[in-house]
């Protein structure tokens, strides 16, 4: 029983270690998305993020614009306040379409360098 | 196997301080190998935990005594899922279930941002993983539940009768996972804090967790009050007990950040109240955490032995420290993006309501910490009880109900006179005839509670409202009928209907709270077979005895050697109304390990525990509970013979007899019954609460989010080409 105890406490240490370092292993790889070294591999991830939170807040403007239809729909605008708010509201989303526009060509051109 | 559990203990704790270094030596080095093998670290403490709570989990189900905790909670006549469950009955098991659901949780939440908020999770990871590391750190050095005694004892204590009870097995785990949860906020936000990143991305990170520990505290905290009322023998819900009142408070102030990271994701504003209050919410769930093992207060709750006392303060005077240096440091970028363009919006509604939660969560704070600041001021002990915090919880509450109603009638941004008038007519109109009505029913004598039903009908009537008017718009749109219009709206608006259906589950579960309370009758009395009580519109009457012997026929089944009861018969009105129901409330007697009590006095000298039986219905529960008299001199000269004449393997034979002398001479036992108004309308409430909590946080369907999105971007761009 101590045996069986040892080997399967190694085991698991064994284990720990393999995945915990395996961002480490892949980074001495020189794995793109892991390396440190900067320059364009090192911008990937970053862009990638960029455009995740991008895609967040237009997700989330487009959610705005929908409660601000329903809520005039049900009576709790008036009609200048929803026209004057939708204006807005669009003129947000359509600056966060631009920048996720820059980003999202700004990738397709590392991947092209990359290629 | 105790050697391969305290074995993970030791590696979790090497993987727990390997972790946060590596996470933040990536996080200011900007190495993400780093940062990422530091997440990595949260996942293998979660393997390791697994591996450590299968093996304590297979020595209680195996009936291996030689592990302490094991034969500290639990033994042979133990229920077999009462066993599995009696893990988390001790400190150390508590602790490693705290430790291992804390793993989890933080590996999904790490995981599903781990393409995301690079700067912030660095730290959260560090952070997430210091607590780990504190949780593990006691069981190492303080608590560990791997400690072992040769020879192993044959038999071990059994689970405390008390805990013997279906909601009980799931309670810990419910709880547990809210207040790990709420320290997953915590970390992103003093994370978002140290990175200097506090725009809405960490919010929108973090929402689904906000709302997961929400949802899992707040049923943890229904149960419990289950529990109390099923399982206790004292008829009532909530006590306000020092811990009930620690699972609340978190709960309180997590339904207030719910609400205010709704205005940061839309305007940019609260901030401040966001990251403060998140920051509060995970602080207090490490505080309701500390309760129980500190000792510092008396709780039906509180685990006995060793106090952990000393490590819970330094960390939660570090958590509270920190969290107030990092706000004030950062409170240049924390101010908010607009200014709220008017009073009479949703905005300015949901502010009050953060005003009003807050403010009861700090009267509960005051009220259940006030006798540990009261001796630490005087050096007398003092205590509140329930009258004082029924005092200034319930004006509050009330608040707190009226303004659910208004938030979904104003719009967001602002509203105008005219617009409000006309949607606070009709919800206005119902809470008034409800009113009416109560006071021609005779309900004026009970102000509070008339003030909370006309509270509770002015939501449903603007939440009923809502549903009406979106649905006819719905219709207008799209052209489809009624029925699926509604879904249409629901599926497409889920945060929105969700939240309504949540409003209009706490105003249910109110109702209930303020009409047991209000309008209960009890008696507590002494019966002999053949008399009657009445209690409220109802007759009880006691028929005959009831008895049942050893665990494995026991009444409920709980592993009770005796169980003596009454089968009590129900009326409407007088003796002669018509049936209601038949009950067999009952006492559950359990063995003990004291031999000084004999052969005989021993098989039932454990914990009395009583069966509560109630007739549970829509418009009120009868409930019933007894407190036979086994000290009777007819019942206590058979024990004391039994433990005189009979050796311990034919003890269980005076059982016997002792249960047929009590079937054919019956004492006079004590009744405690209860006619109580709407009680199940807190459970039904409770469970609206979670499904409308549940459709809010569930996810679009992914082509529904495309199609969506689609759809939103032409309109925008359209709108921007006609301007």
């Amino acid at each position: 029983m101590g045996l069986l105890i040892v080997l399967l406490t190694l085991l698991l240490v064994g284990a720990v270690v393999v995945v915990v370092s395996a961002p480490l292993r892949a980074a001495r790889a020189g794995a793109p998305e892991l390396s440190s070294s900067g320059g364009d591999h090192a911008a990937g991830p970053l862009q990638l993020e960029r455009l995740e939170q991008l895609e967040a807040a237009r997700e989330a403007k487009y959610r705005e614009l929908r409660d601000l239809e329903l809520d005039f729909r049900t009576g709790k605008l008036s009609r200048a306040d929803y026209e004057a708010t939708d204006a807005q509201l669009r003129a947000e989303a359509i600056a966060i379409l631009d920048r996720l526009d820059r980003v999202q060509a700004g990738e397709a051109s590392l991947r092209t360098r990359g290629a | 196997m105790a050697g391969l559990g305290y074995a993970c203990l030791l590696l979790a704790l090497a993987v727990c301080v390997y972790g946060i270094g590596a996470s933040i030596y990536g996080v200011r080095t900007g190495r993400p190998e780093f940062t990422a093998s530091g997440r990595r670290s949260m996942y293998a403490l979660a393997g390791v935990l697994t591996a450590a709570f299968a093996v304590l989990e297979v020595a209680f189900l195996s009936n291996d005594f030689a592990f302490n905790t094991v034969a500290d909670t639990s033994s042979r006549t133990t229920p077999g899922l009462y066993r599995a469950a009696a893990v988390w009955s001790s400190q150390e098991g508590s602790l490693l279930l705290w430790a291992w659901l804390m793993s989890i949780w933080s590996s999904l939440a790490l995981f599903l941002t781990r393409r995301r908020l690079r700067d912030i999770a660095g730290y959260a990871t560090a952070i997430l993983l210091g607590f780990g590391a504190f949780f593990v750190s006691l069981m190492v050095f303080y608590a560990n539940p791997f400690v072992t005694t040769t020879p192993a004892p044959a038999e071990g204590q059994g689970l405390d009768p008390l805990l013997r009870f279906p909601t009980m097995m799931i309670h810990p785990p419910m709880l547990y996972s809210g207040y790990t949860l709420c320290i997953v906020p915590l970390a992103f936000g003093m994370g978002a804090l140290l990175a200097r990143r506090l725009d809405a991305d960490w919010i929108r990170a973090i929402r689904r967790f906000s709302f997961a520990a929400w949802l899992f505290l707040g049923a943890g905290i229904l149960l419990g009050a289950r529990w109390s009322y099923a399982e206790l023998g004292w008829g009532g819900y909530w006590g306000w007990d020092a811990v009930e009142n620690a699972s609340l408070m978190p709960w309180l102030t997590g339904t207030a950040f719910l609400h205010s990271l709704m205005i940061q994701e839309k305007r940019g504003m609260l901030k401040v109240w966001n990251v403060s209050l998140a920051l509060a919410t995970g602080t207090l769930a490490i505080m309701g955490t500390f309760l129980v093992r500190s000792g510092v207060l008396n709780s039906i709750h509180a685990f006995g032995g060793q106090t952990l006392g000393v490590p819970f303060v330094i960390l939660i005077g570090i958590l509270i420290a920190g969290s107030i240096y990092l706000v004030v440091s950062r409170r240049e970028m924390l101010r908010s993006e607009h200014r709220l363009d008017s009073l009479l919006s949703r905005e300015s509604i949901f502010l009050a309501n953060n005003v009003v939660l807050v403010g009861l969560c700090f009267v509960i704070f005051w009220g259940t910490y006030f006798p540990l600041i009261s001796e630490a001021l005087t050096g007398h002990e003092a205590s509140v009880g329930p009258p004082w915090f029924d005092r200034y919880t319930v004006p509050l509450a009330l608040m707190l109900v009226f303004l659910s109603g208004i938030g979904p009638l104003i719009a967001w941004r602002r509203a105008t006179l005219a617009n409000a008038r006309r949607n606070f007519l009709a919800p206005l109109a119902i809470a008034f005839a409800t009113l009416l009505g109560l006071e021609l029913a005779g309900g004026a004598h009970k102000p509070l509670a008339v003030t909370m039903f006309c509270c509770a009908a002015f939501v449903l009537g603007s939440v009923g409202q809502e549903f009406v008017r979106g649905t006819r718009a719905r219709r207008a749109m799209a052209g489809e009928a009624s029925p699926r219009a509604l879904l249409a709206l629901m599926r497409r608006n889920r945060r929105r209907y969700g939240g309504y259906i949540a409003h209009v589950g706490m105003a249910v579960l109110f109702v209930g709270v303020a009409a047991s309370s209000s309008f209960q009758h009890a008696t507590e009395l002494g019966l002999s077979p053949g008399q009657s009580a009445r209690v409220g519109a109802y007759t009880v009457r006691y028929v005959r005895p009831t008895a049942t012997v050893t665990p494995r026929y026991d009444a409920a089944h709980t592993g009770s050697t005796l169980s003596l009861g009454a089968l009590l018969d129900v009326t409407k009105g007088g003796p002669r109304g018509p049936h209601v129901a038949t009950l067999n409330p009952s006492e559950g007697y359990y063995a003990s390990q004291d031999p000084s009590q004999g052969t005989v006095g021993s098989l039932i000298g454990g914990q009395a525990v009583s069966h509560v039986a109630m007739d549970a219905g829509i418009t009120r529960d009868v409930w019933t509970a007894i407190q036979p008299d086994i000290e009777a001199p007819a019942l206590k000269r058979i024990v004391e013979l039994g433990n005189r004449t009979l050796p311990a393997q034919d003890a269980v034979v005076a059982i016997g007899v002792l249960a047929k002398t009590y079937l054919e001479h019956p004492p006079q036992a004590q009744f405690h019954l209860i006619d109580s108004p709407l009680v199940m309308w807190i459970w039904l409430g409770g469970m609206i609460v979670v499904g409308g909590g549940l459709i809010a946080i569930w996810p679009a369907p992914s082509a529904v989010r495309r199609r969506a999105s689609v759809r939103a971007r032409a309109r925008a761009v359209r709108g921007l080409a006609r301007a």
